[in-house]
């Protein structure tokens, strides 16, 4: 197992650089100026250039990609054109605050899906089942920076319980978290309801109920353990995009994470920045992939087994 | 069978018809299906894929998945228990205890994420008396009695062949001691020499404990080999019924003589087969009168008007063939 | 039960015609109400696109600025009332619907092609290929999806075309990997032997055996994926990564909207509404869809 692990972080390098070759080209298709850009409106054709070379913009592409990666390996991403300071260290700041909304949003999603999809499939075609569905449908449709904005209407400007946006008590987590969670609640109970309506039909139900194993057990015990494989996949995948940048709904709230900065480094051209976050948030949802992956060999024995004998 | 010999039935099933409603019509799986058994005998269930056999054993437990199927008529009398109007606590109490069932794929018939041994444990524990501990233990003796080592018990169903996942379905077929064992096909997963064992530690354990056995199968060498009865279904329905003996050595009914036809006798080679011409009819779109007509040599006009009746020959021997009103009708038998 | 059955009882069971394999999945397609439904709000949102010049006139209503009526709530004159420079929201939406439909089509074919061309290839000559192929998905998978369009887009500079470009490159390895798949589970099968065997060459194999055969797990994931598409546009643009104004877009009309979210906050309501109309159905009828391609899945 535990060469397994190191097997798979060890394939994470090759990755990683193909992520930040694929980024820094695409990112030195950006048209105009950078320099020119970091340099201020006011400077002139002198000063740009000083800046160019400076930054080492005025290299082929190639050559600034191998210099980047050569400081890479040192643990240096560089130094925000922008802000001047030290990339890594900025981009860590931000990140326990993407890290702790993508966590209680998991636990909303989790907390709603996870009920409702169990009921759903044992009741198909229930009240709860029709209500839980066609909820679910509405949550997948609907864009969650839509959903963030209409919270922010109700809960804050109307009825002036929670604030708008920003970080600061507990309340302000509330909107954010319930925004991201209920999008991937949504997706989390049409996998649970599917994955335990297949389970259902499958031999092994059929033996648990012919040895006289009670409805609620044969759910409990044979049903569930063998259905939520999938699921916790499910929920893994949606916690790694979840670290990965919920750019869109920190937008909304203004919320202090790396997706933000993301946004913010790609409006000013920041490039080292935006390299920074995006290589750093490829690691994670890589990380948090890789993490799934070893769940599921620990609840499913027949995978378990499989990785015992490599 | 006499009527005084009733108290004496572990299952008692009369007129029984099931009916799965699909989108794409209704499929007409059990029409008027009768069974009478003894207590400790076995009965062998024989015919086609799809003739309603497994259907009717789920029945027994009322496990015929609801919906589509819908138990339309008839009545299943389990050890003096009305079976069909039972609350399902009690239902729960005697499924695995008093009847248990062998099915027919047991690489898909045990959770995979359970260990055998746990699984064996369950139905233990969940109808006799004493704890976890005693019940892990005697699921331990289990394993050892359908002849796979105790040490087995921690390991899970894809650490095992298709025999041995077969044995322990058939141990926790048998832990809690049945009554009565619904086996459905329990060999015809398995490869040939594998089936000759697994039949064998069936026949034993069936001995060992006294339970009364259906036998489901289509294949006439193993009610051979096991069963004291025989009933022949078609389409849902028995068309011939008897003691091994009266229905291998004298057998009337067209179908079951087809059977026998389709057998290759290693021997007395024959030139060819005999196979049954034709295919069971559309259980969505039964004929009107005699189901096996269209595929009966033996077909008059007389039989496609109405369902025939059971015709008693002897005690144990009956037949449900429209001919047979005919005083001298016999059919042709090859030899065996 | 019932309608298909009457015209089956007429003849006996071993000689039931076999219908055409496509209107077998239509008729399993028209019994789901709620596919229906999605496909004919679909089919109301593509006509209402194509003909959105004759409802709405573009270069007098859609974009041309009336600040006399900004801000307006929905009205007689103004169903769903007027924006930040008072163009009518209706409008707006209708023209919108052109954008963002053809943003999910252009895309989810870019990468259909891009995606199915790659997973083919890998997945019928395996090997070095297959496996340079699939690295290099891998690495398009590592990144998460919209931050790789939001990369691209802010590169090559907000556009529609350039849009389109950035969300079919991030849906690419998805369609690799299942026609890959699909191709790899096709292969081995008889069928394919047999025309090999006839000596049909590879490209006629791929052509006339592979392609029909992972066609169901494709039109279900196309209808998915137009969806997710639109839905990333309008994030896009939410962002300010996507068209340039005045174009209508549902996300930049919320967008806009945002300043005003306490005193008129259907600026932001009524794009969010149709945005979430359009995913419905396309979802709706994704799943009908892969019900009807899948019957063992549906009960």
């Amino acid at each position: 197992m535990s060469r397994y692990i190191l097997k798979r972080l060890v394939m994470l390098i090759p990755v990683v650089i193909g992520v930040t070759f694929m980024v820094y080209f695409i990112l030195s298709l950006s048209p105009g100026d950078t320099a020119a850009m970091i340099a201020g409106e006011t400077a002139d054709a002198e000063t740009i250039e000083a800046v160019r070379k400076d930054l080492g913009l005025d290299q082929p592409v190639i050559v600034q990609y191998g210099k980047y990666m050569l400081n890479l390996l040192r643990g240096d991403m560089g130094q925000s054109y922008k802000s001047k300071r030290d990339v890594f260290p900025s981009i860590m700041a931000s990140f326990p605050n993407t890290a702790k909304l993508a966590f209680w949003s998991i636990l909303v999603a989790v907390g709603i899906a996870l009920p409702i999809g169990i009921i759903s499939a044992t009741r198909q075609y229930s009240m709860i089942d029709n209500v839980g569905m066609v909820a679910a449908l509405l949550g997948v449709a609907t864009p969650n920076f839509w959903l963030g904005l209409m919270l922010i209407i109700l809960f804050s400007l109307n009825l002036g319980w929670l604030p708008s946006g920003g970080m600061g008590g507990w309340k302000n987590y509330i909107m954010p978290a319930i925004t991201l969670g209920t999008g991937d609640a949504a997706l989390i109970t049409r996998m649970t309801r599917s994955s335990m309506l297949e389970v259902i039909r499958q031999d092994y139900i059929r033996t648990a109920r012919a040895k006289g194993v009670p409805e609620k057990k044969v759910i409990h015990k044979h049903a569930l353990k063998n259905a939520l494989i999938p699921v916790v996949t499910v929920i893994g995948i949606q916690f790694g995009s979840l670290l990965g940048g919920a750019t869109l709904t920190e937008t909304v709230f203004a919320w202090p994470g790396v997706g933000r900065i993301v946004v913010d480094s790609i409006k000013s051209k920041d490039t080292p920045m935006v390299l920074g976050a995006i290589v750093l948030l490829t690691i994670t949802f890589s990380v948090v992939n890789l993490a799934v992956d070893i769940l599921y060999a620990f609840i499913d024995p027949r995978i378990k087994a499989q990785y015992k004998r490599k | 069978m006499a009527e005084a010999n009733k108290k004496d039935l572990i299952l008692d099933i009369n007129d029984l018809v099931i009916h799965y409603e699909t989108e794409d019509g209704v499929v007409e799986a059990v029409n008027g299906l009768d069974i009478q058994l003894e207590h400790g005998k076995t009965l062998g269930l024989v015919g086609e894929t799809g003739s309603g056999k497994t259907t009717t054993a789920l029945s027994i437990l009322r496990l015929v998945p609801d919906p589509p199927g819908v138990i339309k008529n008839g009545s299943i009398i389990l050890d003096g228990k009305d079976v069909l109007n039972m609350p399902i606590k009690e239902l729960e109490a005697i499924r695995g205890n008093l009847v248990s069932m062998i099915f027919q794929d047991p690489m898909t018939s045990l959770n995979p994420v359970l260990t055998v041994g746990e699984q064996i444990a369950e139905v233990i524990a969940l109808h006799e008396e004493g704890g976890e501990k005693e019940a892990a233990q005697k699921a331990g003796d289990m394993l050892e009695v359908v002849g796979i080592p105790r040490e087995r018990y921690g390991e899970y169903p894809h650490q095992f062949s298709g025999g041995m996942k077969q044995r322990v379905v058939i141990a926790m077929a048998l832990a809690c001691n049945p009554k009565l064992l619904l086996a459905d096909e329990p060999t015809t997963a398995l490869d040939v020499t594998i089936q000759a064992q697994v039949l064998e530690t069936m026949k034993q354990l069936r001995e060992k404990y006294g339970s009364a056995m259906i036998m489901i199968t289509h294949d006439l060498g193993i009610i051979a080999e096991v069963c004291d009865e025989v009933s022949v279904v078609y389409a849902g329905q028995i068309v011939e019924h008897g003691t091994l003996e009266d229905v291998f050595e004298s057998t009337l009914h067209p179908y079951t003589e087809g059977l026998f036809g389709s057998l290759p006798n290693i021997e007395e080679r024959r030139e060819r087969l005999q196979p049954i011409p034709g295919l069971m009819p559309d259980p969505t779109d039964l004929p009107k009168g005699c189901c096996f007509a269209p595929r009966c040599k033996y077909c008059t006009a007389e039989c496609e008007k109405a369902r025939p009746e059971k015709k008693w020959v002897n005690d144990t021997h009956y037949v449900r063939c429209t001919r047979y009103n005919e005083p001298d009708f016999k059919i042709e038998r090859s030899e065996r | 039960m019932g309608a298909a059955k009457t015209n089956g009882a007429a003849h006996t069971g071993a000689t039931v015609k076999k219908r055409s394999q496509a209107a077998e999945i239509w008729r399993r397609l028209k019994k789901n109400r709620m596919a229906m439904l999605g496909l004919a709000v679909v089919l109301l949102l593509v006509l209402i696109s194509i003909f959105a010049d004759f409802l709405f006139d573009y270069d007098t209503i859609v974009i041309k600025q009336n600040t006399q009526i900004r801000l307006q709530s929905p009205s007689g004159e103004h169903w769903l009332g007027t924006d930040e420079f008072g163009r009518d929201i209706l409008a707006r939406i209708v023209h919108g619907s052109r954008v963002s439909l053809s943003v999910g089509v252009v895309a989810v074919s870019i990468s259909l092609m891009i995606g199915g061309t790659l997973g083919a290839v890998a997945g019928f000559y395996g090997g070095k290929v297959d496996n340079v192929i699939m690295r290099f998905m891998d690495i398009l998978l590592a990144v998460p999806s919209l931050l790789l369009s939001i990369t691209i887009v802010s590169a090559l500079g907000p556009s529609i075309f350039n849009l389109m470009l950035a969300l079919a490159i991030s849906s690419v390895p998805g369609y690799a990997r299942i026609v890959r798949a699909s191709v790899l589970t096709v292969k081995d099968q008889e069928f394919v032997e047999a025309a090999r065997c006839i000596g049909a060459n590879n490209f006629e194999i791929i052509a006339s055996h592979i392609i029909p055969n992972c066609m169901a797990p494709i039109i279900v994931q196309v209808s998915l994926k137009v969806a997710s598409a639109i839905l990333s546009t309008s994030g896009l643009s939410f962002l300010g990564l996507g068209v340039k104004a005045p174009t209508p877009e549902w996300g930049a009309m919320l967008s806009g909207g945002r300043a005003y979210l306490r005193n008129a906050p259907h600026l932001t309501i009524f794009p969010g509404i149709a945005i979430i109309i359009t995913i419905l159905s396309l979802n709706l009828l994704g799943d009908g869809l892969r019900d009807a391609l899948d019957p063992k899945l549906k009960k």
